[in-house]
């Protein structure tokens, strides 16, 4: 247990001393702060296209929506390095050789990863959480679509990380992990033709309904429970691959 | 010296695919022993290095490092163990002291003593100016100098370097070989190479490996003293006749191996030199080459990675 978290800590440390998290964070932010501020604007001149919808329903999910499409445009960035790049410049070497296993490996480099989307996460709320200071909002809802985000970016995690497994080239992992992320974010399109079975199951696979009805403020089990499972598979099968890998390599 | 068994590998096999890299390969390495591994490339030198240290998982047979079995209780066993590839593995964007950190603290050594730890480290690697330098900015020898740093710097008891001198120059070439000793001392070393002086300059004891098997295991004064031997060559201008020559006393054997050229076993403790040499000055055979074969770690390593096989 303690080497995974000093794994985590190792590799959130990495990450803030290379340029690429500094950039991340400036770039999401700015992004982020433009769309809020033109939300607000909207908001700030009702029109009829409210339709009875308030402060946190226009804003703070509107905010939320755009995170989640621009933190599926970065999280490849990030996680690409997680194998891709220690594998490229032969650091994997050095991890293998150390006193720790595979899955303490996977799960500290997992932490770590995660940790910094907490970061990212923390620097989003700050935005719907400075209204406050000029309007009630609904707190609750905005805990629902936070989890959301969170348990969003928990997966695009998991997946990037299995991704970079399968490659010592980190570009291709971040194509790869943008290429998976995008298909699993626009399933749901596929559902509205074909039959019933059809529509449900591919609206159940789409990381963006799950995440809608999270940001509209309705926490179901369900959808938490279909995170955890993406998250947990994805970690599973990277540790099978790299423990089947220095077997077969 | 004490004799303690610290590495011992059993049986290792190793294929990739349908290609076996590494063929039934067993050896011993005892504390304080210096372990030279050559090989030609492709020999499996750097695979059996990486089974050695957990990198790569062999396809069968077992490897402990200080009694525990590295798949078995990989923590433990990889405690004991510091490991150079052939391309250090470093990351460019830390700094020395920063990357020597992070590898101390990777191989569990508490907050308390990494400083002292990383200190040492670059002390015996030379490295104590070098400590703010962002590593992708350093030479290719301070890239290696910091790589061995990375594996000694918890005072492994097994230090494992593949080509730890490649790329440095003579200065350098020599420190990293004196360090060598001075951690063959408490330690055991395994240290591929395919300069084979290096071998003489530096190690105990020399294992070949050719094409994925052991084909030789000896202590390296055993080699030297191996060396006198009853083989000469020699060359002549006017080729005398095969009767003349086994005239000669003292020669047991003749063979002709080029158009002037004879490879002559001798009777141990013999004059059959002085004869040889009267004999080409009375005929006019115009002798002008002697060559005593000796058996050097140079000539062994030839003759083994053609294709012979010898087992100690």
């Amino acid at each position: 247990m303690r080497n995974i978290f000093t794994i985590a800590a190792l590799e959130l440390e990495r990450l803030f001393k290379s340029p690429l998290a500094w950039v991340i964070l400036a770039t999401v932010m700015f992004l982020l702060s433009i769309l809020f501020l033109i939300l607000l604007n909207q908001f700030m001149s009702p029109g009829p296209w409210f339709a009875g919808r308030g402060v946190t329903e226009i804003v703070v999910a509107g905010l939320l929506q755009i995170s989640g499409i621009v933190i599926l445009l970065v999280t490849p960035f990030i996680t690409m390095r997680i194998f891709s790049e220690e594998r490229r410049t032969g650091t994997i070497k050095l991890l293998l050789s150390s006193p720790v296993t595979i899955t303490e490996l996977v799960l500290g480099k997992y932490l770590g990863t995660l940790g910094f989307l907490v970061v990212l996460l923390a620097l989003i709320a700050l935005m719907p959480l400075s209204l406050l200071m000029g309007t009630p909002v609904d707190l609750l809802q905005i805990s629902a679509g936070l989890l959301g985000l969170f348990l969003l970016m928990a997966s695009f995690a998991a997946i990037g990380l299995f991704i970079s497994t399968l490659t010592s080239q980190t570009s291709i992992a971040a194509i790869t992990t943008f290429g998976v992320l995008f298909m699993l974010w626009i399933i749901n399109l596929a559902s509205n033709t074909g039959g019933e079975m059809f529509r449900s199951v591919f609206s159940y696979l789409s990381l963006l309904k799950h995440y809608d009805s999270l940001i509209s403020g309705m926490l179901n089990s369900v959808d938490v429970f279909y995170y955890l499972i993406i998250c947990i598979t994805f970690i599973v099968l990277s540790i099978w691959r790299l423990d089947g890998e220095r077997l077969h390599q | 010296m004490n004799s303690e068994t610290l590495i011992s590998i059993n049986e290792v096999y190793r294929y990739y695919g349908n290609y076996c890299a590494v063929n039934n390969v067993s050896f011993t390495v005892e504390r304080g022993e210096v372990l030279g591994f050559l090989g030609l490339n492709g020999a499996g030198k750097s695979t059996t290095m990486q089974i050695i240290s957990g990198v790569l998982t062999a396809s069968r047979g077992s490897v402990s490092i200080a009694g525990f079995d590295i798949m078995e209780m990989p923590r433990l066993a990889k405690s004991h163990l510091g490991f150079l590839p052939e391309q250090p593995p470093l990351y460019n964007d830390l700094t020395v002291d920063e990357y020597l950190k992070y590898a101390a603290r990777l191989r569990g050594l508490n907050r308390k003593n990494i400083r002292v730890a990383a200190d040492m480290s670059k002390q015996r690697c030379g490295l104590e100016q070098a400590g703010g330098r962002l590593i992708k900015n350093l030479s290719k020898g301070y890239r290696q100098r910091v790589g061995i740093a990375q594996a000694i710097i918890h005072s492994p008891a097994v230090i494992i370097l593949d080509e730890p001198t490649s790329g440095l120059d003579p200065v350098q070439i020599r420190e990293i070989r004196e360090l060598i000793k001075e951690l063959g001392r408490d330690h055991s070393v395994i240290l591929s190479t395919h300069i084979l002086p290096e071998v003489q300059a530096i190690c105990d004891r020399v294992l070949i490996i050719h094409e994925g098997q052991l084909v030789c295991d000896r202590q390296l004064k055993q080699l030297n003293e191996d060396k006198q031997n009853n083989f000469i060559s020699v060359a002549f201008r006017q080729i005398p006749s095969l009767e003349a020559l086994t005239s000669i006393e003292g020669i047991k054997n003749i063979e002709k191996t080029g158009e002037q050229h004879f490879r002559l076993e001798l009777h141990s403790g013999t004059t059959a030199i002085d004869y040889l040499v009267r004999s080409s000055a009375n005929n006019g055979w115009g002798l002008y080459e002697i060559i005593p074969e000796t058996d050097s770690l140079e000539e062994t390593f030839m003759r083994l990675t053609s294709g012979a096989k010898e087992i100690a």
